[in-house]
């Protein structure tokens, strides 16, 4: 194991450091959820605009919640780079790469949940190999956040039944094969 | 991590302006605008002290959606323009993005000569191994084989290299990048900045419209298992024989950057203009 993903697997120290990693998580999300917005915006996918733009905010929401929770000693900041994440970017934040211009809400929640569930595999491990006990107690508190976050976007998935096959099929797709 | 670092000065959204990118949803490029925003945070680098220039492409439309000084140029000729640029304000920290069709077809010469002349510049080419713009013609990377509408069969030609051709060329910094690796490519883009001449960059960044089966990319890449060495003729042998996915640093070389000769006073336009008056 390199250094590297050494310190990936357990980067959190301290409580600051603890409440730091948690904000980053939940902003990150809400970023990447912006721009997914903005590019269902342009892709003129309306539906998937105005759900990821409702994403962004529900995470905007739980960095807040974050924020109201670290107090007056208020939250460390960090440069972008310094957060070790252990898969490359931080566990809620949805590839880019997976998103199509034609796909539902089905699909986009499908990726939510992932990512749901990637935090709290990250917050449950925490709970459990944090050094620090205080560390492991938050961990597990925002362990079980994450686990009402995953409810969430269950219950929403359930309000669409899966697209069925040819949900891409463009009439007039951009890589016309004539 | 523990805390102990002073709050950061920039944060990657300031190097993002409210120009929303026309990409396609899924695009490569859109990791690759991340990755140099949060490079450029990470480094503390005023906004108004970087230039960034490019040519023609998808990839080169990314000036318009940074908040640092742009120029999107001609078709092929970024290169020339930057490093004019470079010369003539040396302060500036002046960045290059381009595509594989703007740098190895139109641009392949400036290439080279820009790999030889070893101005202090950081060249990105965003290879998605197609001309996205122009809707799905083959590029100088393109696989022989790739069959498509356009291509029918595929071009039967070999592919161009640029990692070696880089270097042996006078590159003096070689690194290979996968757009999906976000902050491994921003890691990667520092050490580029940082690294004295002319650094290349070549990031692997899906064309998910033209090129679909690029979305396995990310199953392909894998770090490259050596440290980066300043041997050239290592390089190249590793890089001739790899398996084209390895990502990472490849080559960290020291060459002396060019410099211009100290300039005279600078001189009122209208003065120099008289020179040439026929
Ligand atoms: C002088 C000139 N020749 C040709 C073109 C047409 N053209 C525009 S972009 C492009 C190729 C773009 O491919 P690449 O650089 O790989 O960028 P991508 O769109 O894939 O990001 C071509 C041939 C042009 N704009 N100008
Ligand atoms: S055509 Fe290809 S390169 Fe251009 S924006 Fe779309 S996915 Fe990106």
């Amino acid at each position: 194991m390199t250094e590297e993903t050494k310190a990936a697997k357990n980067p959190v120290e301290d409580m600051a450091t603890m409440l730091a990693y948690a904000h980053r998580i939940e902003v990150e999300a809400a970023e990447r959820y912006a721009i997914l917005a903005d590019q269902m915006e342009i892709a003129n996918n309306t539906e998937l605009a105005a759900l990821f733009r409702k994403m962004e905010k529900v995470e905007g929401k739980h960095a807040d919640h974050i924020i109201e929770k670290a107090g007056p000693e208020g939250i460390p900041q960090f440069g972008p780079l310094d957060y070790r994440w252990e898969e490359g970017e931080g566990p809620e934040t949805l590839d880019l790469t997976d998103i199509h211009y034609k796909m539902t809400a089905w699909h986009a929640l499908q990726l939510a949940l992932a990512a749901e569930k990637r935090a709290y595999t990250f917050f449950a491990r925490l709970a459990k190999e944090a050094y620090d006990k205080d560390v492991q107690a938050l961990a597990r508190e925002f362990a079980e956040e994450e686990e009402e976050h995953i409810e969430f976007v269950m219950k929403e998935i359930k309000k669409y039944s899966a697209p069925e096959a040819g949900w891409d099929e463009d009439l007039d797709p951009p890589n016309h094969p004539d | 991590m523990s805390v102990t670092a002073e709050a950061p000065k920039r944060k990657a959204s300031d190097y993002i302006s409210d120009v929303k990118p026309v990409w396609c949803p899924g695009c490569g490029d859109y990791h690759v605008l991340l990755s140099l925003s949060r490079a450029l945070a990470q480094m503390e680098l005023e906004p108004e002290n970087i230039a960034v220039v490019s040519g023609i492409g998808c990839s080169s439309r990314i000036p318009a959606y940074t908040n640092c000084y742009g120029f999107h140029g001609v078709h092929g000729r970024a290169l020339p323009l930057a490093a004019g640029l470079k010369v003539a304000r040396p302060e500036l920290t002046v960045l290059v993005m381009s595509g594989d069709g703007d740098g190895f077809s139109i641009g392949g010469n400036h290439f080279l000569h820009a790999c030889r002349r070893n101005v202090d510049l950081t060249y990105v080419v965003m290879d998605n191994r197609v001309y996205g713009l122009t809707k799905g013609q083959p590029s100088p990377t393109t696989e022989p084989d790739w069959d498509s509408a356009l291509s029918p069969g595929g071009t039967g030609l070999r592919p161009f290299h640029p990692l070696v051709i880089a270097l042996a060329s006078g590159a003096n910094f070689v690194a290979r990048c996968f757009s999906g690796d976000v902050n491994g490519t921003a890691r990667v883009l520092i050490e580029a900045i940082r690294h004295p001449g002319f650094s290349f960059v070549e990031i692997l960044s899906p064309c998910v419209t033209f090129r679909p089966d690029e979305k396995q990319w990310k199953t392909l890449v894998h770090p490259a298992p050596v440290d980066p060495t300043d041997d050239p003729a290592r390089a190249a042998r590793r890089i001739m024989t790899d398996d084209g996915f390895n990502t990472g640093i490849l080559y960290r070389g020291n060459r002396s950057p060019y410099r211009a000769p100290a300039a005279s006073e600078p001189q009122d336009p209208g003065v120099l203009e008289r020179k040439f008056v026929i």
